[in-house]
């Protein structure tokens, strides 16, 4: 856990068998990620949805299921739109959110790249769907476009959702603008296809604030495209009868009350949760890193991710007026959660202040898990069920804590 | 998959494990007139299973990997029951995931296997248990059939849960007491055959499983027909002896009981016309084989 990884000037290694540089049916060329990144173009003006459409359209996807829910039915429906195109090889609308993620994970045993969206109800109707992925280990990559899962009924932005998804085995990560939600749906399939980390991606980004809001975006050609996923790199065998179909098991010790038995889950819990951890390097690698930073030498400090940390931003600005000086610490991953990254950028603060759109605050109860003299932590301030979290609102919370 | 792919490089011949070895020598990989007279000369694709002694899913397992047209190119898909606990044992690659999403995990894999291997035939399996087919699942089951999805599903029907001690299952009889139904099923036992049929099914065929010749027909049916059509369903009584307080010995006769007139499974097949034209050209196709072989020999 948390070791330095030096692989700057390296590239993560990929899919060989196509070969980078050769062109699928769409005249796309197979491009490594970073250069792609590299060879993003002028911005672009367009919604999140669209976002997610762009990215999907340049991500080698094979396999797309649908299934209406907003906030994220837009992105699902330009996506079907991409299949008829010709961009995806299959794409359909399934009959429930839980038979969706099932779809999803049979089109994955099968070898195919699969790509999906959900949000709030949505997300937790699949439930019993993503640790039988993270299992399994299918590197199945979801965008969850988070709001309320409350009763009664919303369809608002809030962030509580991602509490569940947190220990099912998956790699989560949090997009706070729609910049980053297409570089990391992009990073997502080179990171979670690893063969040492072969995982789904629960990448999460805020509804309506991302999604439905237009912002600038600079987005890779669309003549370029990832290199392919090989299911024979998996570390699992693919289920395509194209590998010797051995006797896995002289027993079905899985279902039995014995000692082997519960040490094969054990040591697969701990594999899963290991393959999580080794996100890092590949993640590094490719995103710079699993936070960011901004002056994290001040007394001061706002942590958070998603938007939350836009409106940091901005209260950051007016405590600046104010000549009250406060940095900022961006999280990006929250599976694998940055241990070592936030330790090091809180090492120095007086207090933490850990704004969230949700009413658990467990972005704030992950830290204080982490750092020492946890009581810098100040859990908020929360907003839910849609409401807006003006700047004002964070500055003000700062300065009445701090007594300025 | 080619038998090439599993063939033992000679250097490590010694060392592969006996059953391995058989697989390879002995297995009826690659002919697609393989059949349950196979059962007990060639190499059975299913080694041991961990079911009651005498239940009769045991031979239902054994009938229907034999049966097989391809299984070099299939994969199954299971679900949690009594029949999880056998396709370890399989060697044919199998999929379990969750309990109830089997006819969903099938959709995305057959999809993906068609769209990966264009030029191919891979055929996808469906075998789970009542209560995973008709109820926990009946939402997957339906919309596959509903969507055409081109896999065939199996059912072994044996009227409750087995798995979970013998509780109420909708395709246990009306007025079966049971664990969850303390004074009696208060409802009909679901007609899933006829519901299958009505949601899409090419071919649906009902039946115990007391004669191996028509399971093996059932079956090959069944797989040939959702190749080239859509949908196919197979329900298989295999009563759950141990639930219905029988014997070891008794499953035999509770299934020729239960399909004799008026029982519950009294055969009973649906086809539509063109799968009936189609399954005749096949059968005329198999029989020229057979009588190829046949003039071969002599
Ligand atoms: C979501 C979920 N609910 C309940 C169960 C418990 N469960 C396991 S097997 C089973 C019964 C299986 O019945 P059936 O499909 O008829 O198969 P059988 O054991 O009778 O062959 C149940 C209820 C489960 N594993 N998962
Ligand atoms: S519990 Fe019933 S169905 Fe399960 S193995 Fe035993 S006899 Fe067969
Ligand atoms: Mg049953």
């Amino acid at each position: 856990m948390n070791k330095e990884v030096d692989l700057k000037g390296k590239k993560v290694k990929l899919s060989q068998h196509v070969k980078i540089g050769q062109k699928n049916k769409m005249n796309q060329t197979y491009t490594d990620v970073s250069d792609m990144f590299a060879a993003k173009g002028a911005p672009s003006f367009l919604t999140g949805s669209e976002v997610i459409r762009d990215a999907v359209k340049v991500a080698g996807v094979d396999i797309s299921v649908a299934y209406p829910i907003t906030p994220q039915s837009e992105a699902a429906a330009l996506i079907g739109e991409l299949y008829a195109e010709g961009y995806l090889l299959d794409y359909f609308r399934g009959e429930s959110e839980f038979a969706v993620m099932g779809q999803c994970a049979g089109a994955a045993f099968g070898g195919a790249r699969v790509f999906t969206t959900t949000a709030g109800p949505g997300t937790l109707r699949a439930m019993e769907n993503f640790p039988m992925w993270a299992g399994s280990r299918l590197p199945i990559q979801v965008v969850v476009t988070c709001r309320g899962i409350n009763s009664p009924l919303s369809i608002q932005p809030d962030t509580l959702e991602m509490a569940y998804l947190l220990e099912t085995g998956m790699l989560v990560w949090h997009a706070e603008t729609a910049q980053d939600l297409y570089d990391f749906i992009l990073a997502g399939f080179m990171v979670s296809e690893q063969p040492d980390v072969h995982l789904p991606l629960a990448n999460c980004c805020d509804g309506f604030f991302v999604t439905h809001t237009k912002d600038t975006v600079n987005k890779a050609p669309e003549d370029l495209c990832l290199p392919p996923y090989d299911p024979y790199k998996s570390p699992v065998p693919c289920m395509d009868m194209e590998c010797p179909p051995v006797r896995m098991m002289r027993d079905p010790f899985v279902m039995k009350s014995n000692y082997i038995s519960y040490s094969t889950h054990a040591s697969w819990q701990q594999e899963v949760k290991a393959a999580v951890e080794r996100s890092r390097k590949h993640t590094i690698a490719i995103l710079g890193g699993l936070i960011e930073t901004e002056n994290v030498d001040r007394e001061i400090l706002i942590v958070s991710s998603g938007t939350a940390v836009s409106q940091g931003r901005e209260a950051i600005r007016l405590l600046e007026a104010e000549g009250i000086k406060v940095g900022l610490v961006k999280i990006k991953t929250i599976r694998p959660f940055p241990y070592q990254e936030i330790l090091e950028a809180t090492a120095n603060a007086k207090h933490i202040f850990v704004p969230e759109f949700n009413m658990a605050g467990w972005m704030a109860r992950e830290i204080k898990a982490l750092i020492p003299n946890n009581e810098r932590v100040y859990a908020g301030p929360h907003v839910a069920g849609g409401m807006t979290m003006p700047s004002e609102v964070i500055a003000e919370e700062i300065k009445k804590h701090i007594g300025a | 998959m080619s038998k090439d792919k599993i063939k033992i490089c000679e250097d490590l011949a010694d060392i592969m494990p006996p059953e391995y070895q058989d697989l390879v020598e002995d297995a009826t990989y690659g002919d697609q007139d393989r059949g349950w007279k196979d059962v007990g000369s060639s190499k059975e694709l299913i080694e041991q299973h961990s079911l009651c002694a005498g239940c009769p899913e045991s031979i239902a397992f054994r009938y229907v990997l034999a049966s097989l047209p391809a299984p070099e190119d299939t994969v199954f898909v299971g679900s949690t029951g009594c029949t999880s606990l056998v396709f370890p044992h399989v060697a044919v690659q199998n999929i379990h995931s969750l309990f109830g999403n089997q006819n969903a995990i099938a959709s995305g894999l057959h999809r993906a296997l068609k769209v990966r291997f264009p030029d191919k035939v891979k055929d996808v399996v469906v075998l789970a248990g009542d209560g995973a087919t008709v109820d926990i699942g009946l939402d997957m089951t339906l919309q596959s059939w509903f969507r055409q999805e081109k896999f065939t599903t199996i059912c072994f029907d044996n009227e409750l849960y087995a798995n979970t001690g013998g509780q109420e299952s909708g395709l246990m009889q009306k007025g079966f007491v049971s664990k969850m139904a303390p004074v009696g099923k208060l409802f009909d036992k679901v007609r899933l055959a006829e519901i299958a049929r009505e949601s899409g099914c090419h071919y649906v065929a009902c039946l115990t499983v007391s004669k191996p010749n028509r399971v093996e027909k059932a079956l090959k049916n069944a797989i040939l027909v959702a190749r080239e059509f859509g949908p196919t369903f197979i329900q298989l009584y295999t009563p759950c002896i141990l639930e219905i307080g029988k014997q070891s010995m008794e499953g035999l006769d509770e299934m020729k009981d239960a399909e004799s007139i008026g029982g519950r499974f009294v055969y009973k097949e649906y086809a539509t016309d063109d799968v009936k034209k189609f399954l005749k050209e096949k059968d005329e196709e198999a029989k020229a084989r057979k009588k190829e072989k046949k003039s071969a020999k002599a």
